[in-house]
């Protein structure tokens, strides 16, 4: 009994860190590869989330119509939220691009922040959309009827760790070709890339929509595993920053770095979690500030002490070169 | 309509304040500081240390000034805080920004760090103060004066907008009077000109941020007195600062202010349509505007 709990315990660990490692890789492709500063990856995993629950739930009919509003349920399988989710990111993704990538890096720091703030206060405030700061529950989840509920855990971390490593199977393969070179050498030197006839505003916009792509993919698979979802899940805090921390621990432009960072960051604050139940009563109530604190120091260590993160960038381009 | 303007006004004056320091920054230091807001955030929070506990320890007289909502005890509070926010930031740069620029770290590490810097303060505030919203003295409001065209205004609004006015135009003639300014406008104008004619650099930068940071300090008091003290304050504060400094120019002082009053005026005018939890949205919807159509700002400056 003991020991179950403790398994069931690190598989729910697991499943998170898996979808945060999902967004790590997402955010790997604008960051790692590409040197795009995007800081609202809170508002593409909100938007991810939202989109899969609306396409995957059904209408609210009868008496929860009265208690629950959302704008359209599809009742469609999970697979079509999860594609949804990444179509709209996507789009988002490319709104935002348009005005701001062919600007000074930080402008895109700054719009990105704008949109994971705005797209907060509308799900808070609109009510229509997504039932307003209560948000929605009861999101089904994949393959639901073949386990027993209480073991369902089990089958979704499989779920999880399998889109994980179909992605990562992707970047790789991408990242490796002539397009993920362009990338690279934007991140390098914009005006070299450009003078070899490369469009820069091009390849970076597909990077950020690639990239945004993959987050909305990361929150279809996070509303999916808690089941429900209301706006102040994802915060600045949860949502961006805490993402940001595992890619520079992980070492940025190395997709196993990513992942290795995600689940490291995320055994760290779940560890830390276990310290504060050591504090007193008193200053238990702000024990997660505590713990965010010390994410906080460990992001500026990491950044004056150790730039390039746990693993450095992989020096082979090609599968052709050795 | 008028009272929302004014109303616009008074909230565009403390944008300013934050704004003025951020376009300082930026143009000197050339990094987008994520943390300027919680600078503001600081200045509220050391301020309410101070009326709540030190100047109260020390007994100083609280009782109200004329029709003001507060007394001495505030009024004191107003140097010692922004001094120490002062030093928060020059000191942020000492530990965070500085071994950075050493080794040559981009704008976007910097700027990165800086985020980082602005969680810690936030997380700082929430573990000293908890997360509740506060006031720097409970109970009711002074009533209010009516002015000509059904506006309402408080006397402290009254007295924000002078305090605003005085700072900015104490600012200016520093600026424009005094060797420092001079060194910091060049700085700001061509940092590598600047070093080759001998302008020390390094002691700009401390300059800088000394201002940069009274003046957000000031500011974050000036809301707290007007609005309320919260830990996310300065975080809600930061798309209207960065949307006045791009509208502004980047490193324009008077453009920043100018951004900041615009921003100000449209956040409160909204409200009379849109919910007011959308004023952030508001002021991020004219950033994009701006960088569409004038990416420079309406004054030049840097794009």
């Amino acid at each position: 009994m003991e020991i179950g709990g403790i398994v069931s315990y690190l598989v729910s660990l697991v499943i998170l860190a898996g979808i945060y490692a999902v967004m790590t890789l997402g955010l790997n492709i604008q960051w790692g590869y590409t040197g795009l500063f995007n800081i609202g990856i809170a508002g593409f995993f909100c938007i991810g989330a939202y989109t899969s629950a609306l396409i995957t739930t059904p209408m609210p009919t009868g008496v929860y119509a009265q208690y629950v509003h959302q704008v359209f349920g599809l009742n469609l399988p999970f697979i079509f939220g999860i594609l949804g989710a990444a179509c709209v990111c996507g789009l988002i993704a490319f709104l935002i691009g348009v005005p701001t990538l062919r600007l000074r890096e930080d402008y895109l720091a700054i719009a990105t922040i704008g949109i994971a703030e705005t797209i907060r206060v509308i799900f808070n405030n609109e009510q229509w959309l997504a039932n307003g700061p209560r948000g929605l529950m009861g999101l089904p989840q994949p393959l639901q009827g073949w386990i027993n509920p209480r073991d369902y855990n089990y089958l979704y971390v499989i779920i999880v760790l399998f889109i994980l490593l179909v992605i990562y199977w992707a970047i790789e393969r991408a990242i490796r070709s002539p397009w993920g070179r362009v990338l690279r050498a934007i991140r390098e030197d914009e005006r070299a890339t450009a003078m070899s006839g490369k469009d820069i505003f091009y390849f970076k916009m597909q990077s950020l929509v690639f990239g945004s792509m993959i987050m909305g993919v990361g929150g279809a698979l996070y509303a999916h595993y808690t089941k429900s979802i209301s706006p102040d899940v994802f915060t600045p805090l949860y949502g961006t920053f805490i993402i940001w921390v595992m890619i520079m621990v992980g070492g940025s432009g190395n997709n196993k770095g990513a992942i290795l960072g995600a689940f490291m960051v995320w055994g760290i604050w779940i560890g830390t979690k276990f310290m504060t139940d050591f504090l007193p009563y008193t200053l238990k109530a702000r024990a997660p500030y505590i713990r965010f604190l010390l994410i906080g120091i460990l992001l500026e260590i990491v950044l004056i002490r150790h730039p390039e993160g746990l693993l450095g960038e992989e020096k082979k381009v090609s599968k052709m070169i050795d | 309509m008028a009272e929302l303007f004014v109303y616009g006004i008074i909230l565009g004056s403390i944008i300013a304040l934050g704004s003025i320091g951020l376009t300082l920054i930026f143009g000197i230091l050339r990094f987008a500081n994520f943390a300027h807001g919680d600078l503001m955030t600081a200045g509220a929070y050391i301020a309410l240390f101070l009326v709540t506990g030190l100047f109260n320890w020390l007994g100083i007289p609280d009782k109200n000034l004329g029709f003001l909502s507060f007394g001495w005890r505030m009024i004191f509070t107003f140097p010692v805080s922004m001094m120490a926010v002062s030093m928060l930031a020059i000191l942020l740069d000492r530990i965070l920004y500085r071994p950075l620029r050493r080794k040559k770290s981009g704008n976007v590490i910097l700027a990165m760090s800086a985020l980082g810097a602005s969680f810690i303060i936030q997380m700082s505030v929430l573990i000293l103060w908890g997360a509740d919203s506060l006031f720097y003295k409970p109970g009711v409001l002074r009533p209010a004066l009516e002015l000509p065209l059904e506006i309402k205004i408080r006397p402290d609004q009254i007295f924000i907008i002078l305090v605003v006015f005085f700072s900015i135009t104490a600012l200016h003639l520093f600026l424009k009077h005094t060797k420092m300014g001079k060194a910091m406008r060049a700085t700001a104008d061509h940092p590598e000109l600047a070093r080759i004619t001998g302008i020390n650099t390094d002691r700009v930068i401390q300059w800088t941020w000394g201002m940069g940071g009274a003046m957000a300090g000031l500011g974050g008091i000036l809301y707290g007195i007007d609005v309320q003290l919260h830990p996310g304050m300065g975080w809600g504060f930061i798309l209207p600062l960065f949307a006045a400094t791009i509208l502004g120019g980047i490193g324009n002082m008077y453009g920043a202010l100018v951004g900041a009053l615009v921003m100000g005026v449209a956040q409160q005018i909204s409200t009379a349509y849109i919910l007011p939890t959308y004023k952030p949205a508001v002021a991020f919807i004219l950033m994009i505007l701006i960088l569409l159509v004038r990416p420079q700002g309406i004054f030049g400056g840097r794009s």
